[in-house]
């Protein structure tokens, strides 16, 4: 902490702000100061700290003070930290809050988190240098890294050599997990052109591809996680997977939506249904294949979008009387209807409407007339007339 | 003709169908779904030998993540498609952005009542971590943008705009064009717009300027303050917090008032 001077907060000309942020304590090594909670703000050539209350109340510091900083993780009642090491203490440093430290290091605790962007604007900071392109009004009190570097006594020399070595095997992990990615990431693309292939050989086809082979294909491309342009009109998104998902969700679901009066937004479901389950949560996307796969099922669930694009999962039951009603009234007035008619008569799918018909047929108000050109509604003239 | 589809003379066709194609060129397709299996099984193993050596790594850095879904991206894969992926399974992507998605819907449902759908990046950023509490995994604003750009398959209009300092998040359908767009980002330095200042910066008739700050009432995105000294001022609650807001604690609320 002796490497600190005392500082008015405001930036010099030419200097500009990176980065601040507030609820961070400052750590003299491993001991608490007295700079309890305030606000860290970085700039192209120093690292500041002013108290939260008292805005008087500003330290700084160069960044070419700074060899080397690493982040130590939050534990039991502790926050995050990040660790700044440090040059030696320069000759003739303008006076600062300690005098003296036996700590060649201070520690950033970030009580308000903060700390990952932080650190990664730091890293910037330190790898650009700015401040040695760009002169600042007021000169600064610090050397430059390397002049530095031949005031050293020998103890620091040994330290600074093991946190090198550190620094080079750190980001040795870091530079061998990005290796491991890339070549993850080679063989992920040949599956990428294999279902590619496979994909244009189905479209060439044109629907000829049995059905076996469809769902095989699709479970693959849900692994993989690639999209799937093809058989997606034909046969939708979904999987086996999500069929059991359609299933699992009804179950789940009843009750939740009755007590919202039949009708629950998709968003609400997602919460509900991810927070029971912990883990193994699904995707936005799971869930709205699930959902659309109610109808085909048959199950007492209907996925419902609005025109505003608001989407909500509808019990079946939940308007059974209105829609047996409308129904009623629509066919009188055209006499008799066709489901594919009806369909668009009323802007619902054909399977939506055959059910509609089906069900004003199932309590009596609609007869059927099943003959070789199609299947027709009428209404149950034997109920209403004499 | 009207398709039946339904009947056992049906099926008997349709079966027929299946096998005279089979025996002819679903032969070829048939073999390369046998090869993407053997391939599927064989990046599977690949995909395990890489999340036990780096699987920390992922939950670790969030510029790790960074790198891995825009690698994802260029190869035109999308590890967070399904729970059911690989890279959900194995990697421990999935639940960690499908639980994020969750915080993010309840942040911005408990505030709608007062922003009207609108917040800015940065406070849904601090809200969700301090839902997360001391001990959870750090989370970036990549991470949000990426976990965002998911929720929006839930139809209930999540969208980013971009604004001069961030972004701002949407959470519900209003319809927001360009001309909402600039007013939100005029309003942004002072938390509030004025017609005056529309006009002027923007050289609008007051037709234009009224339409769009009556939409944004409407959709309670913005609040009028017909007080305000020379003409009314129209407020957005989604960029009060760092300007005008402050959470303060009981004491400090005390201290004030001595």
């Amino acid at each position: 902490m002796d490497r600190f001077v005392w500082a008015s907060g405001l930036l010099e000309i030419n200097e500009t702000l990176v980065i601040q942020q507030r609820g961070v304590r400052l750590y003299d090594g491993d001991d608490k100061t007295k700079f309890d909670l305030g606000t860290v703000l970085l700039s192209t050539h120093r690292l500041l700290w002013r108290d939260h209350k008292k805005h008087d109340c500003c330290i700084a510091l160069p960044l070419s003070q700074i060899i080397f900083f690493e982040e130590q993780a939050a534990g039991i009642g502790k926050s995050a930290k990040i660790v700044v090491h440090l040059q030696p203490v320069t000759l003739n440093k303008e006076p600062g809050p300690y005098q003296s430290s036996k700590y060649s290091y201070i520690k950033l605790s970030f009580k308000e988190h903060g700390q990952i962007e932080f650190y990664r604007r730091l890293s910037e900071e330190l790898s650009q240098k700015r401040w040695e392109r760009i002169s600042v009004s007021q000169p600064m009190q610090s050397p430059s890294r390397s002049q530095a570097g031949k005031v050293k006594a020998v103890g620091i020399v040994g330290i600074e050599r093991k946190l090198e070595e550190k620094r080079k095997e750190t980001d040795k992990n870091i530079s061998e997990a990005f290796e491991d990615l890339s070549q993850l990431m080679k063989k992920a693309k040949e599956m990428v052109d294999l279902s590619k292939l496979i994909a244009n050989k189905i479209k060439d086809k044109q629907g000829d591809i049995s059905e076996d082979e469809t769902i095989r294909f699709k479970s693959y491309l849900l692994s993989m996680g690639i999209a799937n342009p093809v058989t997606r009109e034909t046969h939708g998104s979904g999987t086996h997977y999500h069929l059991q998902l359609a299933k699992q969700l009804v179950e789940m679901l009843q009750v939740p939506v009755e007590e919202q009066g039949g009708m629950m937004a998709l968003t609400e479901v997602y919460c509900l249904t991810n927070r029971a389950r912990g883990m193994e949560l699904l995707s936005p996307e799971d869930l709205v294949n699930a959902c659309k796969m109610f109808e085909a099922l048959n199950l007492p669930m209907r996925l419902r979008i609005f025109d505003s694009g608001v989407m909500v999962v509808q019990l079946q039951s939940h308007s059974e009387d209105e829609m047996i009603a409308s129904a009623v009234e629509t066919v009188s007035e055209k006499g008799f209807v066709s489901s594919e008619e009806y369909a668009k008569l009323v802007g619902i799918s054909v399977l939506l409407a055959k059910e509609r018909l089906l069900l004003a047929e199932k309590v009596g108000h609609l007869c059927r007339d099943d003959s070789v050109e199609s299947l027709r509604f009428y209404p149950n003239l034997f109920l209403t007339q004499d | 003709m009207h398709r039946r589809g339904v009947g056992a003379g049906a099926i008997a066709k349709k079966k027929l169908a299946e096998a005279k194609y089979k025996e002819r060129g679903t032969v070829m397709a048939e073999d390369q779904l046998v090869q993407m299996s053997k391939q599927l099984e064989m990046f599977k193993t690949h995909l395990e030998e890489f999340a036990s050596k780096h699987k920390q790594e992922i939950r670790k850095s969030s510029e790790f993540r960074v790198q891995f879904q825009d690698m994802c991206a260029t190869i035109g894969v999308d590890p967070l498609a399904s729970g059911k992926g690989f890279w959900s399974e194995m990697l421990g992507v999935g639940d960690f952005y499908y639980e994020l998605g969750v915080q993010i819907i309840e942040v911005c449902l408990a505030l709608k009542h007062r922003n009207g759908g609108l917040i800015t990046l940065d406070e849904l950023h601090q809200r969700v971590l301090k839902g997360r509490g001391k001990f959870a995994q750090d989370v970036s604003q990549d991470d949000l943008i990426r976990a965002i750009k998911k929720l929006k398959s839930l139809g209930n209009g999540f969208s980013i705009i971009p604004m001069g300092g961030g972004y701002l998040v949407q959470s519900v359908p209003a319809e927001l064009n360009m001309d909402h767009t600039v007013v939100l980002q005029i309003a942004e330095k002072n938390g509030y717009v004025t017609v005056s200042e529309i006009k002027s910066s923007l050289k609008w008739d007051a037709e234009r300027t009224n339409q769009v700050l009556e939409h944004l009432l409407k959709e309670g995105l913005a609040w009028i303050d017909k007080q305000a000294p020379e003409e009314p001022q129209y407020w957005l609650p989604a960029l009060f917090s760092d300007l005008y807001s402050q959470d303060v604690t009981p004491e400090e609320a005390d201290a004030s008032l001595l």
